[in-house]
């Protein structure tokens, strides 16, 4: 306001610079507004260059042995027969065995750091379980080959075998690597991220409900039961979702583990094979313009496909509070 | 010596039900009650006769300790590590803070109603029948019975009625603070302990829940945190002032706006601090 009564009260040269400034200032702010509307227009670029190049390139798989694509497991180079039935198999079922295992084990972590650990042990076990997230997907893939896979074909799956082998999922003999060494090795990979939606979703419970709960009588339990989970389940359901998310595209780690066997097998004690697995094994082989790029490629548009909708669904659900 | 201003003697002789207190027994006593959070100590041996079907209120400046003296009651303060309590609280002969009571015991004696309304993620119905299932098994036709005799007792049954099977945050604020009430009321306390119910409220969200309080001294024996003067005069039939975590005066509570005999009550009835 001073200023701009100053400039009436002396018109001319104060004038001229202010008008001087207002028009540096505008043609600043056009610039800066600019460069942001291209910083934000670059990430819609990047993703849809990606969907053209997946859903493009990808095509010709798809024109060449149309849905059979996705109906049929035989996945043969040599006679280039190519169909994705095995990989979307071995991809949902490490994931599902992921979130299965990961998501008690996020819960339980995550209301012993919420209610039961003394404060002084909170901060260390917190601080490790966010480390477990910044390990490289390698070293889980190294560290699975190398020390995971044999200890549980020999202190998990034998047990399981000879003692509920007359089950198909159960099914022999042993193999270090499997369906389940990769659902394993994948839990581990998405435990801290659950468990940190999971310990956010816990603390945001409002103290005073909490304590209205115990108030009518109730145990750390039934309060627990009846009024944490319930205010949060939706989140939680969500976090589960995102964790699912991210063990579907996980590579990595996954084709250390899994025996990339192009196969459906009832038993998770069999090896497999994901999408992420296969493209990551069988891309480098596969020349421009050949069928099996094709077919990797449309493998892609499917993974691509999939973890975009378990993310829209996550993010959904983890945002919707209740009411 | 008269302490009041004409405004608050005026609500004063509004006071809904004179009950008298003369001759009525004690329901619950504190004795030589220290509480410490830490180190520090924020009460400093609390002895109160708490009147059987009277309205206690407790009144004083913020940090006075009168919340925490209801935190002590029901035990909520033994959810946070590092609070202790020194002393006894007996409710019918029986030491309701002592650690070999077991705290939810305790806390089905003694009802807690908060600040703000805090009703529980579920329906209006499960809202009232959660406490009551915690302590009793009862059958589907009795437990609604409990929950319509519940909802009745608090004033909101007309309100709630058609829509027992949804969500209580559904709710008003006011109407959500009588199904806190509602809910309290549901486990049959003895004793039932409002801290600062209406400082969330709107003026006649607070009138509605004041003439609650009048009705169920009837039944409960009741004791009310209020940062609200005229509040205390109203609703109450004791009144006992806290500076300091130190119990200066308590009495009934028309002596203590009437004629407090320590100076700092005096000062703090008559608005002088606090």
């Amino acid at each position: 306001m001073t200023v701009l009564s100053s400039a009436d009260s002396a018109p001319g040269a104060s004038s001229g610079r202010l008008q001087a400034s207002i028009r540096r200032g505008v043609l600043i702010d056009t610039i800066f507004g600019a460069a942001l509307w291209a910083a934000g227009g670059l990430v819609l670029v990047i993703l849809g260059t990606m969907i053209i190049l997946l859903a493009y390139d990808g095509w010709p798989a798809l024109r060449h042995f149309g849905m059979a694509f996705y109906t049929t497991a035989t996945w043969n180079p040599v006679t280039e027969r190519f169909g994705a039935m095995s990989m979307l198999y071995g991809t949902l079922v490490t994931s599902l065995i992921a979130v299965v295992i990961a998501v008690p084990v996020s819960f339980g972590i995550a209301f012993f750091l919420t209610e039961v650990c003394p404060q002084a042990f909170r901060r260390p076990i917190g601080v490790t379980i966010q480390l477990l997230a910044a390990v490289p997907s390698i070293i889980y893939g190294m560290w699975g080959a190398l020390v995971v896979a044999p200890f549980i074909a020999a202190w998990l799956q034998q047990p399981l075998i000879s003692g509920f082998g007359w089950i198909p999922l159960f099914g022999g003999p042993a193999n270090q690597f499997s369906m389940f060494t990769a659902g394993l090795i994948l839990a581990l990979m998405i435990l801290p991220f659950i468990t940190a939606m999971f310990v956010e979703t816990l603390e945001s419970v409002p103290p005073m409900l909490a304590e209205s709960a115990y108030g009518v009588g109730a145990t750390t339990w039934e309060v627990f039961r009846n009024v944490r989970i319930p205010y949060g389940r939706t989140a939680m359901v969500g976090a589960g979702m995102l964790g699912l998310g991210r063990a579907l595209g996980e590579t990595m780690a996954v084709t250390f583990v899994i025996g990339n066997a192009n196969r459906i097998s009832a038993s998770i004690f069999q090896p497999g094979s994901s999408i992420a697995s296969v493209i990551a094994n069988e891309f480098g082989e596969a020349e421009i313009g050949s069928l099996k790029l094709y077919s990797l490629l449309q493998l892609g548009f499917a993974l691509f496909v999939i973890s975009f909708i378990v993310l829209a669904v996550s993010r959904r659900l983890v945002r919707s509070r209740l009411d | 010596m008269n302490a009041m201003t004409s405004d608050s003697a005026a609500l004063i002789n509004k006071q809904r039900t004179e009950s008298s207190i003369e001759g009525v027994r004690s329901r619950a006593s504190i004795k030589n009650l220290d509480f410490f959070y830490g180190d520090n100590q924020a009460l400093y041996d609390i002895n109160l006769e708490v009147l059987d079907k009277r309205v206690t209120a407790m009144i004083g400046p913020s940090g006075c300790g009168k919340s925490t003296l209801l935190r002590i009651l029901n035990r909520m303060f033994e959810l946070y590590p590092g609070q202790r309590a020194k002393g006894q609280i007996l409710l019918d002969g029986e030491d309701i803070i002592d650690a070999k009571t077991p705290a939810a015991a305790t806390r089905a004696k003694v009802g807690m109603v908060f600040q703000k309304p805090t009703p529980f993620p579920m329906t209006i119905y499960d809202n009232i029948a959660f406490g009551v299932g915690l302590h009793e098994k009862l059958s589907k036709a009795d437990l609604d019975q409990r929950v319509e005799w519940a909802l009745r007792k608090a004033a909101i049954w007309e309100e709630a009625k058609d829509r027992l099977k949804t969500s209580a945050l559904g709710l008003s604020g006011g109407q959500q603070q009588r199904l806190c009430i509602a809910r309290t009321i549901a486990v049959k306390p003895e004793v039932i302990l409002l801290d600062e119910p209406t400082s969330a409220l709107d003026p006649i969200s607070t009138s509605r829940i004041e003439e609650l309080i009048d009705e169920l001294k009837s039944e409960f024996t009741i004791m009310i945190v209020t940062h609200n003067m005229q509040q205390a005069a109203r609703c109450s039939d004791v009144t006992a002032f806290f500076l300091l975590g130190k119990l200066m005066e308590s009495g009934p509570t028309n002596d203590i706006f009437m004629s407090p005999k320590r100076q700092e009550t005096i000062d703090y009835v008559t608005g002088r601090f606090g």
